[in-house]
């Protein structure tokens, strides 16, 4: 048990120094190649440096590698290989923008590693009630489960801070659970990401410095998907995240179909003192940051604090459940 | 902060408790008895089907719950 305190605390601090000390590096090189986008909830020209991404694929890989060292086992390895592959295509629709299905199919493919690998479970555990054997459905839930959580990320990526402190909170939470699950191993792996996004989330806090971009709110999601399957806490995972779960419901309810969230109307509009209030459109499609916005207007400072609100609830949640798998009925 | 929203998310972990009770309990165990020899491949179909339909059940009350909140959070 001592080792595995140890290993922890080592891959933690190399997630989170490395992209605490990589990313005012990574700022000043994008700025510098004009790669910024424009914040379009500031008063202003405010551009700001994108994508981040590139520093948390060093943060996460990094501190994985490492944790791979000291436990090789097919978990990890799979995990790593899952990340990569979300980060190539997040920084693929970062150069490029693509289709709304480019993404969900593209994250397809980025579960092969951990089905090629066997690092997966056929049973899904419920709290309270066991589990279910289900063989050849799980491989499909494995290949559904990366474009869910990579696109629910994602798609929370609306506002300065929201999708590194969701995964933050949510990674923490899916942490404390698996060890009380006792699955030491891959909570370890899940303090990688929690510390990377924690490390991250400094520089993306309202006012941010770096926005992800699709590489690293992709790349977040599907590390936590991979994580949540070869941990065998899919359940738990899904809770952590229950705000960004509802913002994609909500938004697939109201649109209807798949598509790139730019290619929609925005659903919310700014007031003269810049607060955020919800459209008067009808077709609009109803967002978590325009339910938030239905009664009042809120600054973008205070939305992200109610959606951050929002995940820590579901992550006491989460934590919750976690100590009721142990118990049954 | 409204309590609505909260009460929201409570609801679809109170869902989700209650589907994966379901899924263990009843639809995971199910065997049709009376019916001699059916392909368990035929078996499979129908407890996935049931599984959609308690998806489906499971959309359409949430989708319910927020089209109150929207509709209550704009007239407050």
């Amino acid at each position: 048990m001592e080792e595995k305190i140890i290993v922890a605390i080592i891959v933690s601090a190399i997630a989170f120094f490395s992209i605490y000390a990589f990313t005012p590096v990574l700022i000043k090189f994008l700025e510098k190649r004009n790669l910024t986008v424009k914040d379009v909830n500031k008063i202003g020209d405010v551009m700001i440096p994108r994508p981040g991404g590139i520093s948390i694929m060093i943060g996460i890989v990094t501190s994985e590698i490492m944790l791979y060292l000291f436990f090789p086992i097919s978990e990890i390895l799979a995990i790593i290989i899952t990340s990569v592959l979300g980060f190539s295509v997040g920084i693929i629709d970062d150069k490029k923008t693509m289709g709304g299905w480019f993404k969900p199919l593209a994250l397809a493919f980025c579960a092969a590693p951990i089905l090629l690998l066997g690092a997966y479970d056929s049973n899904l555990n419920f709290p309270l009630f066991g589990s279910v054997q289900i063989p050849s459905l799980y491989l499909a839930l494995v290949v559904f489960m990366i474009p869910i959580t990579g696109n629910t990320i994602n798609s929370v990526d609306a506002l300065n801070g929201i999708a590194s402190g969701v995964t933050t909170i949510a990674s923490f939470a899916l942490a404390i659970s698996l060890f009380i699950l006792q699955n030491y191993e891959i909570g370890i792996a899940c303090l990688c990401l929690a510390f990377a996004s924690l490390a991250f989330y400094k520089y993306h806090k309202f006012p941010s410095r770096i926005f992800p971009g699709d590489s690293g709110a992709v790349m977040f999601g599907a590390t936590y998907g991979a994580i949540a399957i070869v941990g065998q806490v899919e359940v738990i995972a899904a809770i952590a995240i229950l705000p960004a779960i509802i913002n994609s419901f909500l938004f697939l309810s109201s649109v209807k179909k798949i598509v790139e969230h730019r290619q929609i109307k925005n659903p919310v509009k700014h007031t003269d003192d810049f607060k955020l209030k919800s459209t008067d459109e009808n077709h609009a499609p109803i967002t978590l940051v325009r339910l938030l916005i239905a009664k009042n207007p809120l600054s973008e400072k205070q939305i992200s604090n109610e959606v951050l609100k929002l995940t820590m609830f579901s992550g006491v949640l989460a934590v919750i459940t976690a100590f009721m798998m142990g118990v049954k009925i | 902060m409204d309590v609505k929203i909260y009460s929201f998310i409570f609801t679809m972990w109170i869902l989700m408790l209650v589907g994966g009770g379901l899924i263990t309990l009843i639809i995971g165990p199910l065997s049709l008895g009376s019916i001699e020899g059916i392909d368990p491949i035929i078996l499979s179909g129908i407890k996935i089907g049931l599984a959609l339909v308690l998806i489906f059940i499971w959309v359409f009350v949430l989708t319910k719950i927020k089209n109150w909140i929207f509709k209550s959070q704009v007239k407050s």
